[in-house]
């Protein structure tokens, strides 16, 4: 039967390939066709348009700010969470009493869902009663409950700070949790190797543990990059976007278009898409993924 | 062989004199000090909900850190018409993570073990095409998504939703079965099949046990993140009755235009996560696994 076993494989990977098929390969078919269409509100389409879509999308006032906000946010969130979560995951990877238990509260904001710990931020952020303003006013930094300062997310500037904030609260788990894997990689003799020759802790940690950690920070960062860029739970609940597009990202404005222009929100989508992609390509470069997967 | 040769190697590092074990203890509590307050640092936000869930809402305009009194109303109204009926929520949510964790594990097991124990042509275009689907999220091509899915008029929301999240979730279940298949031996197998249990016998009593940790560890993850999944639902069922729509979408009913119900939403928030916590503490160790594969080794 050797026409038969030229088919097996298909038969144990078909599912598997007809459902990437359904739900990621044909939605992008959908989605770029759509972006090149002229779609009314309701999803009726009206034929072709050409370019027009993307022509209204370069031309609205908001684009180049979004899409810089867009790189900001993205550069600022992961660069914090990579150094915060290099520290933590040396800490972590001590020996204390209590360590298990300490590593569950870690998973915590990786386990819920990001848009109740949004939800908990945008209430705690409440300019009357919010705990966190409440907490500033009692030490003396927020002057007077129910201000212009109190207001946080009323105030671009320092809602986008906030929002990173809560980014980089939701990243650490998983980022931690890399980096505590590459870690237990590293072979004990390694360090004792570079006691002996004299490095301090600190020496060590630069000239040994981070060389060594390299493949864990690369991938941590580009899984990472990819999260924070495809975030919404986090602006859509706690800003909206607003005010007005002040604090959208392109993952923010690609959602609001949909109710007014479905054919620019596919060409912002479009656009998203292609930045993903780039981001996919240096990933695979960089962690030379054949190498793992041809064992 | 005289006993003098049996003892230990030399130790290279003399072993440490008594006066450096105080430094020593001190230094592990520093340590463990500074865990046990990044621990509090990461728990507060989510007992804060604890908190307002338990607030009267005749507290809530007090701009107090904790209430005068605690109250179980907003949990014991959760449940009726007026407050969100929120059992039909979680049925749909618990219906949309059970369907897509079935469906991931049905497709991926076969696709895992098939890469795991054979090489053909085309196996690695295959897993290049998993690693790609696993580095693309639902937000980076939602329209498409929307207007494939909201066309089809023999899926509602919730089916819809079920393929959605297996689809952005099998990439994960494939790698980290592949892995555990790949570490039982063929041979193990072999054996089994000489001993008259034949493949299927074989596959069932011997190599699906040993993988079980990862099958657990696949199906918890998919069935966490399809229950957090927020932008597809709130793309997908915005028209339907909220308490037919998902959890995270349900929630947002509570946050009105001019006024947020605090306590209900807290209250929910609860209900939502407490569980998903609890799951999360059994696959904890194995999740990164299953993420960097391909990536790290």
């Amino acid at each position: 039967m050797p026409a038969l076993r030229r088919f097996s494989p298909l038969l144990w990977l078909g599912p598997a390939i007809a459902l990437i098929g359904l739900v990621v390969l044909w939605p992008v078919v959908v989605m770029v066709q759509s972006s090149f269409q002229n779609i009314s509100g309701i999803g009726f389409v009206a034929g072709y348009n050409g370019t027009a879509n993307f022509r209204t999308l370069f031309d609205d006032p908001n684009f180049v700010s979004v899409l810089v906000r867009t790189v900001l946010w993205v550069v600022v969130v992961v660069a914090v969470t990579m150094l915060i979560s290099l520290g933590l995951a040396q800490l972590f990877n001590q020996q204390f009493p209590g360590r298990r238990v300490t590593r569950w509260a870690l998973i915590i904001p990786w386990a819920a869902s990001v848009m109740m710990t949004a939800l908990i931020f945008k209430w705690a952020l409440d300019p009357n009663v919010g705990v966190i303003n409440v907490i500033l006013h009692h030490i003396g930094v927020v002057k007077k409950l129910g201000s212009n300062q109190a207001d946080w997310l009323g105030n671009p500037t320092s809602a986008l700070l906030w929002m990173m904030g809560v980014a980089v609260f939701v990243s650490l788990p998983f980022t931690t949790y890399a980096i505590l894997s590459g870690l237990q990689g590293i072979p004990r003799d390694v360090y004792e190797a570079s006691a002996i020759d004299g490095a301090t802790s600190w020496k060590s940690y630069l000239r040994v543990t981070l060389p060594l950690l390299r493949p864990a920070i690369v991938v941590a960062t580009l899984i990472n990059v990819i999260n924070v860029f495809n975030s919404f739970p986090i602006i859509w609940e706690m800003t909206g976007g607003g005010p007005g597009y002040q604090t959208a990202t392109s993952t923010i404005f690609m959602v609001d278009l949909k109710q007014g222009n479905v054919g620019e929100s596919a060409s912002m989508s479009t656009i998203n898409f292609l930045l993903v992609i780039v981001i996919v390509v240096v990933y695979l470069a960089v962690t030379g993924w054949k190498e793992q997967v041809d064992r | 062989m005289s006993a003098a040769t049996q003892t230990a190697p030399p130790r290279i590092t003399a072993p440490a004199p008594t006066a450096r074990r105080p430094r020593r203890q001190l230094r592990t509590w520093l340590v463990a000090g500074a865990a046990y307050l990044v621990a509090i640092i990461f728990v507060l936000p989510y007992l804060e909900m604890l908190i307002m869930a338990g607030r009267p809402d005749s507290e809530l305009g007090q701009a107090s850190i904790f209430p005068s009194h605690f109250t179980l109303s907003n949990f014991t109204t959760l449940w009726s018409a007026a407050a969100g009926d929120l059992g039909g929520s979680i049925g749909t949510s618990l219906e949309i993570a059970a369907g897509a964790t079935f469906l991931v594990l049905l497709v991926a097991m076969p696709a895992a073990y098939y890469t795991a124990r054979h090489r053909f042509r085309g196996r690695l275009a295959f897993l290049l095409l998993v690693l790609a689907t696993q580095m693309f999220q639902p937000a980076a091509m939602l329209v498409g998504l929307q207007r494939e899915f909201s066309n089809f008029s023999w899926a509602s929301p919730t089916v819809s939703l079920i393929i959605i999240n297996a689809g952005f979730n099998m990439a994960f279940a494939v790698w980290i079965l592949n892995a555990f298949f790949t570490s039982i031996p063929v041979e193990l197998e072999e054996a089994a099949m000489v001993d008259g249990l034949g493949r299927v016998g074989a596959l069932l009593r011997i190599t699906l046990p040993l993988a079980a940790p990862g099958i657990v560890t696949a199906l918890i993850f998919t069935f966490i993140s399809a229950w957090n999944e927020f932008l597809v639902a709130l793309t997908l069922s915005l028209g339907e009755p909220t308490n037919q729509q998902p959890l995270t979408v349900a929630i947002n009913q509570y946050i009105g235009e001019y006024s947020v119900d605090w306590g209900h939403l807290f209250a929910a928030g609860l209900v939502a996560t407490v569980p998903v916590i609890i799951l999360f503490a059994i696959i904890e160790r194995r999740v990164v696994g299953g993420l960097t594969a391909g990536g790290v080794k």
